[in-house]
């Protein structure tokens, strides 16, 4: 009988070094699956993001814009964001338009150059504040966007935005593309091309501003500080369109 | 003893009608679909609670940017678009046309998504 309960007190006090054991050399195995490199981890290189995992506010992404480099008669931004997201190119004043092409003239020097203007996913937007059934929404990586399936299309945060980045959908739409829906009586406007971010791609605009030799636009993570954006917006001076409202803006502008 | 045949005589006029009757209801619709068979759930358990599904998957995505999971809307249509027209719709013998034609249920889903299979990369050469 005194042996037995010896035995059972044996094995009670090696269970957890035991475990402790089994925990460590798992652990161990599971660390080294996932590190390539010290402090780069697998997933970093999808933007930190599994395709099943929930977007988290560990990440902001946003874009710099260096209106130096934008080239005033190249579209090629506006043409990638329409063949991407499937948008017919706008003839009608009503028809939708994600980016457009700004011209901007200084009247003392007569100086003209040109910048792309979009959604430029606040940090506060004001669409959201104003929308009355919370279809316009921020997600928490910082892409603002419209549910379409809760949009009533009231049109309020087209008048909200100061931007003017938002579009109505006035027509019956057909052949739309599968990752980005699309239908009459609903609002939209730029999703940072969420269904390629979500892939760990960047945006349309960006691709094509560099496969034209431009560079203007550089996308990023602005919450990383080794991200190439964070290091550039620490070493040049870049501002954000109409900063006075304090909206935190997630496009910024360089050379303006 | 009679009474027991007539009974019985009763019964069985009945279960005769009925099985009539049972035959000249309406056949259920006849559905092109691109692949058959059990997909993501059981069939039977998929014709009742899909649209539950999809809102549920729909909100995922929406809002939390979670993908790939396996009730999606383009899933549906990737695997069970016609496969003569590549659409889920077009007549009623497509897959989500047809059903919600019979059932006499309206169908919202493509007015935004497109109701055509995304064309793959060898198709497109």
């Amino acid at each position: 009988m005194s042996d037995i309960q010896h035995d059972t007190k044996t094995s009670i006090k090696m269970q957890p070094n035991l475990d402790r054991r089994d925990f460590l050399s798992k652990s161990s195995i599971g660390l080294a699956g996932l590190t390539i490199a010290p402090g780069l981890m697998l997933f970093d290189m999808a933007h930190g993001k599994a395709p099943g995992d929930e977007v988290s506010n560990k990440v902001r992404w946003g874009m710099l814009i260096d209106n130096n480099q934008c080239e005033s008669g190249c579209n090629d931004c506006v043409t990638a964001c329409n063949t991407e997201n499937g948008l017919a190119t706008p003839t009608k004043p009503t028809d939708a338009q994600w980016i457009r092409k700004v011209q901007l003239k200084d009247n003392l020097t007569h100086k003209v150059s040109s910048l792309p203007m979009m959604c430029q996913h606040c940090e506060h937007p004001p669409c959201v504040d104003v929308c009355p059934t919370q279809a316009s929404f921020k997600r928490a990586d910082g892409i603002v966007l419209v549910d379409k399936h809760i949009c009533i299309g009231c049109r309020y945060c087209v008048m909200a935005c100061p931007y003017q980045a938002r579009s109505f959908v006035h027509e019956v739409l057909t052949d739309q593309k599968t990752e980005v829906p699309r239908g009459k009586g609903t609002v939209e406007s730029c999703t940072l091309c969420v269904h390629r971010i979500d892939k760990g791609e960047t945006t349309a605009c960006a691709e094509a501003c560099s496969k034209a030799g431009h560079n203007a636009i550089l996308f990023g993570d602005l919450n990383d500080p080794e991200s190439a954006i964070s290091k550039r917006i620490r070493s040049v001076t870049s501002t954000q369109i109409r900063s006075d409202l304090g909206l935190n803006t997630g496009v910024r502008y360089e050379g303006i | 003893m009679k009474m027991g045949i007539r009974l019985t005589a009763v019964i069985l006029s009945l279960l005769v009608s009925t099985a009539l009757f049972a035959a000249d209801k309406p056949q259920s619709p006849r559905l092109d679909i691109g692949k058959g068979g059990q997909c993501v759930e059981d069939p039977k358990l998929m014709r009742k609670i899909h649209m539950d599904r999809l809102k549920h998957q729909r909100d995922e995505t929406m809002h939390k940017g979670i993908r790939g999971q396996k009730h999606s809307l383009a899933d549906c249509v990737e695997c069970h678009a016609s496969t003569k027209t590549n659409s889920v719709l077009g007549s009623n013998e497509a897959f989500c046309q047809g059903c919600h034609t019979y059932a006499a249920v309206k169908l919202d889903c493509f007015e935004c998504h497109t109701s055509k299979r995304k064309v793959t990369a060898e198709a497109r050469k």
